[in-house]
């Protein structure tokens, strides 16, 4: 099969709506928006708490958090792996090659990204703010709902590079999830898997999809800084 | 005002052996005066003078290194509520509306939900500020920000308003504005203590003038008396537009 040939598949295995094809795309959203919504929900109130807390050793925290933005996936599934294997000690949960394993390790992978944008959006915004908050009783921790809520535009993007990251990565859904067909399989595990055996139209109708994924999400975080702009002045 | 002199005052407030330093540099030193109902107090003095840090100090922003503030009531609060606040030299627009920002103070400061809208329309109409409701309040004009940051203030009904510099940023014409509102609130009986360098403005609306020059208070006289003649060489030579370094 040639590449216009495999092009022509492609396209029709999108627009045909066939439902082995649709489960993959939905399963893989399922488990990212899953992931990104953990991740939002911990990583929010973590990396605003990181920017008004002061303690030994915050530096290292933070030092710590920015490198892991770049933990490999790979890395990310082997520990979620190691914690869920039947010896590791969440073993009994019986949660291994599961949705819910996979959504662990993406939440993995894109939290440190939520906690590092938080803490510098938050500090920001913290130190333009702070005599002001001071002055009508939000000091210290009393502040972060006013600054996570004017931050909300430039926070979104920080969720939105997660939901990048999450939607691209393979190697911790992989390891994680096992590439079951029709149970773990995403986008990214079975292009993979269908470019090695061969089948190049399934492979470039997940690539397509997931390249028009990551076209809308920029498009989204385009108009949130858009809108947000209205407001930052 | 008659009303004022029914309610419990925060006021006077005492300051006495007022110092804040930072590393090794004593910025503001044995600083003492008292602040009675009513008036603007103007507190003048040239740049690194310790105006903006004495303001600070009183308004709680800052912990002194020695001295101390002490207010007529409990840490300047009645039934709880804080009583002072504070405008700054660059306004803090939060990045929301002009209502929204004023709705939010009310909110930190424990106004119920009925009453904060009450209030902010209150505010808004008092200082012609109902057509900029809806406007990012980053958006503003200068002059604007800072009339939303007065009537901000205004809302949380003090019984001092502490003012760091609020029309160096601004034109004449934006100036103007200010200081009538200034004038304003002073009719209403609000004690005015404000920050500045602008010798033209204590002119025009001090009651009393507090010189500072080098972290210490040097002068402390009604505004008549200070603009006929300073006693200090320091506050004579400031009059005369001389550097006093």
């Amino acid at each position: 099969m040639d590449i216009a040939q495999s092009f022509t598949a492609a396209f029709g295995l999108i627009l045909g709506g066939d439902p082995a094809f649709l489960a993959i795309v939905g399963l893989s959203l399922t488990v990212t928006l899953s992931a990104v919504s953990v991740a939002a929900v911990i990583g929010l109130p973590l990396g605003a708490l990181l920017a008004l807390a002061r303690f030994p050793g915050r530096g290292a925290v933070i030092v710590l958090v920015n490198a892991l933005m770049g933990l490999p996936p790979v890395v990310a599934g082997l520990l979620v792996f190691l914690l869920l294997s039947r010896s590791g000690p969440l073993g009994p949960l019986g949660l291994l090659f599961t949705p819910t394993a996979m959504v662990v390790a993406q939440a993995l992978l894109v939290l440190p990204i939520v906690i590092a944008i938080t803490r510098q959006l938050t500090e920001d915004l913290h130190a333009e703010y702070r005599e002001h908050l001071a002055s009508i009783g939000l000091t210290g921790f009393r502040a972060i709902p006013t600054l996570l809520w004017d931050g909300r535009f430039a926070l979104a993007t920080a969720i939105l590079a997660g939901f990048g990251r999450a939607s691209a990565e393979v190697g911790a859904v992989l390891i994680v999830g096992g590439n079951i067909a029709g149970y773990t399989r995403t986008m990214t595990t079975a292009i993979a898997l269908e470019t090695s055996k061969g089948d190049l139209p399934l492979a470039l109708g997940l690539g397509i999809v997931l390249i028009l994924l990551t076209l809308a999400i920029n498009a989204v975080t385009y108009g949130a800084s858009r809108v947000g702009a209205r407001f930052a002045g | 005002m008659s009303g004022m002199r029914d309610t419990p005052s925060v006021l006077p407030l005492t300051v006495s052996g007022l110092a804040f330093e930072a590393g090794d540099r004593r910025l503001v030193d044995d600083v003492g005066f008292s602040i009675a109902r009513g008036g603007l107090t103007v507190l003048i003095g040239p740049n690194g003078s310790g105006k903006s840090l004495t303001l600070r100090l009183c308004h709680g922003l800052l912990t002194p290194s020695a001295g101390t503030v002490s207010w007529a009531a409990e840490r300047g609060t009645i039934a709880g509520v804080k009583r002072h606040a504070m405008v700054f030299q660059k306004p803090v627009m939060l990045r929301r509306s002009a209502r929204a920002n004023m709705l939010h103070a009310l909110a930190a400061a424990g106004v119920t939900r009925g009453e904060r809208a009450a209030r902010c329309e209150e505010a808004l109409a008092r200082f012609g500020l109902g057509v900029l409701a809806e406007r990012p309040a980053r958006l503003m004009s200068g002059g604007e920000q800072q009339r939303l940051a007065i009537a901000r203030a205004w809302s949380l009904r003090p019984q001092v308003l502490f003012l760091d510099e609020p029309t160096s940023q601004l034109d004449p014409g934006a100036t103007r504005q200010i200081e009538e509102m200034l004038a304003a609130l002073r009719g209403e009986g609000i004690t005015l203590v404000m920050a500045t360098h602008d010798m033209g403005q204590a002119r025009r609306l001090a009651d009393r003038v507090l010189f500072l020059h080098r972290g210490r208070l040097v002068e402390d006289a009604e505004a008549p008396t200070f603009f006929a003649g300073p006693a200090s060489p320091e506050a004579r030579a400031f009059i005369a537009g001389d550097l006093v370094w």
